[in-house]
Formats: structure tokens, C-alpha cells, sequence
């Protein structure tokens, strides 16, 4: 048990170290302006495919919407700094707050439904979310909303953490492992006593709430939002990172995201292959790694120091 | 201990249960007996709280439990071995065990209790840490049973511990099934294999399209040319 906590300890600090050694590097401007951008687009990734994960990999209903809360939190959070004029940090917990609230009314009445219907479901909803952003001309309608350049490498850094460890830490606890056996089975769930409408909700509001905090980083980093960038592809953006990462694995979320951010930025240089490349990519690893990336196993399984992330303490308690 | 009356259980518009009826004493193995599709893992569904009745009684130790959410019923001490197993394919024989006392707060009984399913069923025990998915059809069925028994039931719905297991195999649950109820388990079976069912039964319920058709003490039931005829094999 104290080893679990110092390993934890020892990931966290080792984060931070990291941390400083890329922040030196900005602000000695050995690292230019393009890698920094590619750095915090990493990190927004990373928080959406792991807040994707949690309702995807760990709780197993399939969500397709996952777009429509990233659009939910952009639009708030943009609207707080720009049009109330709130700090940014206000802004951020926000288009959290809003994006969870919209996936508490969503999930009530949608996550009674399975497989595809629940993904159909989600994917409306998400494009509902984009047609009303579309028709507010108070957002500035399908022209878009100006934004200040706001997020940093320190704030998407700090919100890319604090994903993680809540994420992470919820998945090790008696909620996570509730979580897992409702994808597991979901009438074994039933039968054993676990309140799986509540599991399902509850997994779906936390991952709102971090693609929303994901949404207002998304939104101060690049100047401008449009509708059309939350379309139904975003949505399938951050699917193939979860599944391509192992269904069911966090660090396979994270690598994936780290991984295919990379391949599609260095692929810029190329407009006219750069989407035929992405997906043959894509088309490999599911040829050889049907399994995703991870599998259902974690980066720390391999030093066999953490155990499995996904686990949880003995006995439930 | 339990008492249902007149039930009605339908799936959409389609009527499953038709009046049924029936009860169960404490310290009972009674068993339901009956065709495929009679309705007997319905029964057991709606008595778990999976399924909620349309009409009629359900009474456990004289409070209705009739529609109550499942893990109000796992509270109150009844718990269900769903049919095909259903076990937690990912996880381990112990994770899966754990997850059956997830209601339970008394960390210290649960810790006795892992050691008596382990007494139980050996088989588990060797198995701890391993991937239940990986384990054998009978291995599989020990491990939901176990995982049931894990919450300290009172009663214990058993749908088809015999599905799908080699004969010696379906003898050695159904040692452990008579074995559970004289730890002080009730156990209401629900069987395809009348045969077995009826040898370790006190009394028996034959069920066919949604009602009960007969009921009585296995012996009697096992004497009847009738039953004989349809469910025994006719010999």
C-alpha cells in the first residue's frame, strides 16, 4: 500500500519535472512558438481521449458525442472571458460545469439505451450542440467567435494532470470497479447489486466535465472557434484515439493521442496525402494490433511496479 | 420466506408469466422444472429485481419486494446466479469475488467469507489471480456461484447451474448446491436437468408457457407418470 502511494508520488513528481524542463525550454525560446502550439494541442488531446476513455473503455457504453461537450465547453468558456470578461481559470471550471450539467441531462434518458443505439444518440446530441452554436448570432453564428490566446503550455499541463489523477484514481476505486463490471456484464452488475444507471451517468458526467475543461483550452488556443470544428469528425477524432489506444487502457488513450497528434501535425506538410497516410495508419494498427495499441493493459504493467491501474485495492474497500 | 402471488411478467406486449404462484420456506431447496422459454428464468429475474412485475405479490420475509430496484432485493439478502454465468471476463476469480460483496461494508466478515467460498469451491482458490474468462464452463460456474454467495444471501436464485457441463461436473455443483443449503442457505433452482434438480429438491414447481402447472414434494413429483413422461425422459 505505501509502495502504491510512493509509485504514485514518483509519477507525479517525475510529471512535474518534465514540466519544468519543457517550460525552460519555452522561455528560453529554445523550443519555437509551432512546437509549444503542437505540445498543448498533445495535452488537450490527451484530456479528451482520457475523459473518452472513462465512459468508453471502463464503463463500455459507446459514445459518439463526445465532440458536442468539447463544443459545449470552447463556447462557455469562450463567452465567460470574452463577452463577461471573467479570468480565464473561471472560464475553464465553467465550460466543465456546463459541459457536465448538459451530460447529466443527456446520459439520464440516453444511457438506458445500448450499443448503437446509445451511439446514435450521443451523435445527435452532439450535432444538436453544434446547430445551436450555429444559430446564436450572439456567438457569432457559423462565422465564428474571436478569442484571446489565453492557454499555455502551465494551464493545459495542470489541467492534463489533474485528468489523469482523477481519473485514474476514480477507476482504482470501489466506483471504478463497479464501472468496469457494467462493461463486463451488465446483468452480472445488475444481479450483484451495483446501481448501474447511477455508475453509467456518473461516468459519463465526469467525462463531460474534463472535455469541456478540454473544450475551454481548446477554444483560448486558437483564436477563432467555429461551429464546424465540432463537427461529428472531431467526435470520431477522439474515438480512434481510445480505440486505437487499447479500449480499456489509459496509458493506450494517452499514447494514441500523443502518437496520432504528432502524425497528424507532421503531416501538415503534406495536404494532399496527409489524410490518406493518417488513415492508412490507422487501417495498420487494427490490422496487427486489433487489440488497440495496449490492449486493456497499462504502461505501469510493464515495469510491474503499480500493478494494474485499472485494479483497484483488495477486498472492495 | 418468500412468497409469490399471481404474478403477472410481460417482455413489451408479450406476456411471460401468467398468475404464477408460489413459495418458498426457509432452509428449502425448491426447484422450478420446465421446457425452454416456460418462463422459469423470467421468474427469477423479476424475483431479483431485473425485471419488474405487472401485476400480483411479491413478499420476502412478509415486506413486498415486488418492482423494487435490484440492489434494495441484494440488500435485503437475496441474490441471483444469472443463467450462462456471466462472469467478469476481464477481471480475476478474486476481483469477481470481491465485486459480490460490493454492497457489504464489514471488511472483516467479507475477509471470512472469501475463505469459506474458497473451502467451497478449491478450484477458485488455485485460481485466484487468474482472468476469469480464461477459466473452464464448470470453473466459470462455481465463480458466479461464489460470487453470489459473496453478499451473504439468505436465499440464493440459482438459473442452470447444469448449462452446458460435462455430467461428473454437473454432480460435483449440485454436491455444492446441497452443501450450500445446509450451511443455512435457501436455494430456489431453476433446471433444465429435472432429474437432478428433483434428487437434491425438497419440493418442486413444473412451470410450462408462463404457469405453473404443478407443484409438490420432489418425491411425489418424481413418482408421477406424468412428469415422468415430459421432463424425466419417460422411462
Amino acid at each position: 500500500m505505501l509502495k502504491k502511494v510512493n509509485t504514485f508520488w514518483f509519477s507525479i513528481v517525475l510529471a512535474f519535472v518534465f514540466y519544468g524542463i519543457i517550460q525552460l525550454l519555452i522561455s528560453t525560446a529554445m523550443l519555437n512558438p509551432f512546437y509549444t502550439n503542437t505540445l498543448i494541442f498533445i495535452c488537450i488531446n490527451i484530456i479528451l481521449a482520457v475523459s473518452l476513455h472513462l465512459v468508453i473503455g471502463i464503463t463500455g457504453q459507446f459514445s459518439i458525442g463526445h465532440a458536442g461537450f468539447l463544443a459545449l465547453g470552447a463556447y462557455i468558456s469562450a463567452i465567460m472571458t470574452m463577452k463577461l470578461g471573467m479570468p480565464f481559470s473561471v472560464a475553464l471550471i465553467a465550460g466543465g460545469i456546463v459541459a457536465a450539467l448538459a451530460g447529466l441531462v443527456v446520459g439520464v434518458p440516453s444511457l438506458r439505451l445500448r450499443g448503437d443505439y446509445l451511439a446514435i444518440a450521443t451523435l445527435g446530441f452532439a450535432e444538436i450542440i453544434r446547430i445551436i452554436f450555429l444559430n446564436i448570432d450572439y456567438v457569432g453564428g457559423a462565422a465564428g467567435m474571436q478569442v484571446t490566446h489565453a492557454t499555455t503550455w502551465t494551464t493545459s499541463f495542470l489541467c492534463l494532470i489533474l485528468t489523469i489523477v482523477v481519473i485514474a484514481n476514480f477507476t482504482n476505486s470501489r466506483h471504478g470497479r463497479a464501472c468496469i463490471s457494467i462493461r463486463e456484464n451488465e446483468i452480472a452488475a445488475d444481479a450483484m447489486g451495483i446501481n448501474t444507471t447511477y455508475y453509467k451517468v456518473a461516468a459519463f458526467v465526469i467525462g463531460s466535465f474534463f472535455a469541456g475543461i478540454a473544450g475551454g483550452l481548446y477554444a483560448h488556443n486558437f483564436y477563432i472557434i467555429q461551429p464546424v470544428n465540432f463537427g461529428f469528425l472531431k467526435s470520431f477524432d477522439i474515438l480512434i484515439f481510445v480505440v486505437l489506444g487499447g479500449l480499456g487502457s489509459l496509458s493506450g488513450a494517452v499514447v494514441s493521442a500523443i502518437l496520432l497528434t504528432i502524425v497528424s501535425t507532421f503531416l501538415q506538410g503534406l495536404p494532399e496525402t496527409r489524410m490518406i497516410i493518417y488513415s492508412l495508419v490507422l487501417v495498420m494498427v487494427m490490422l496487427y494490433r486489433p487489440q488497440g495499441l495496449m490492449g486493456t493493459r497499462e504502461i505501469t504493467d510493464y515495469f510491474g511496479k503499480w500493478g494494474r491501474v485499472k485494479g483497484g485495492n483488495q477486498y472492495g474497500g | 420466506m418468500l412468497k409469490v402471488e399471481e404474478i403477472d411478467v410481460y417482455y413489451g406486449s408479450i406476456k411471460a408469466l401468467k398468475g404464477v404462484s408460489l413459495n418458498v420456506n426457509e432452509g428449502e431447496i425448491v426447484t422450478l422444472i420446465g421446457a425452454n422459454g416456460a418462463g422459469k428464468s423470467t421468474l427469477l429475474k423479476t424475483l431479483s429485481g431485473l425485471l419488474k412485475p405487472k401485476k400480483g405479490k411479491i413478499e420476502y420475509h412478509n415486506k413486498s419486494i415486488a418492482g423494487k430496484q435490484a440492489q434494495t432485493i441484494v440488500k435485503a439478502g437475496i441474490s441471483h446466479v444469472p443463467e450462462g454465468r456471466r462472469v467478469f471476463a476481464n477481471m480475476t476469480v478474486e476481483e469477481n469475488l470481491e465485486l459480490g460483496a460490493y454492497l457489504r461494508k464489514d471488511t472483516k466478515r467479507i475477509r471470512v467469507d472469501f475463505e469459506k467460498v474458497f473451502e467451497l469451491f478449491p478450484r477458485l482458490f488455485e485460481r485466484k489471480k487468474q482472468l476469469s474468462g480464461t477459466l473452464s464452463g464448470g470453473e466459470q460456474q462455481m465463480l458466479a456461484m461464489g460470487r453470489a454467495l459473496m453478499a451473504k444471501p439468505k436465499l440464493l436464485l440459482l438459473d442452470e447451474p447444469s448449462m452446458g457441463l460435462a455430467p461428473l461436473l454437473v454432480k460435483t455443483i449440485f454436491n455444492i448446491i446441497e452443501e450450500i443449503n445446509r450451511d443455512g442457505t435457501t436455494i430456489l433452482l431453476v433446471e433444465q436437468n429435472a432429474h437432478m434438480a428433483l434428487s437434491i429438491a425438497t419440493r418442486a414447481y413444473v412451470i410450462e408457457t408462463g404457469s405453473v402447472i404443478t407443484s409438490g414434494t420432489a418425491e411425489k413429483l418424481q413418482a408421477s407418470e406424468e412428469i415422468r413422461q415430459a421432463y424425466l425422459g419417460g422411462m
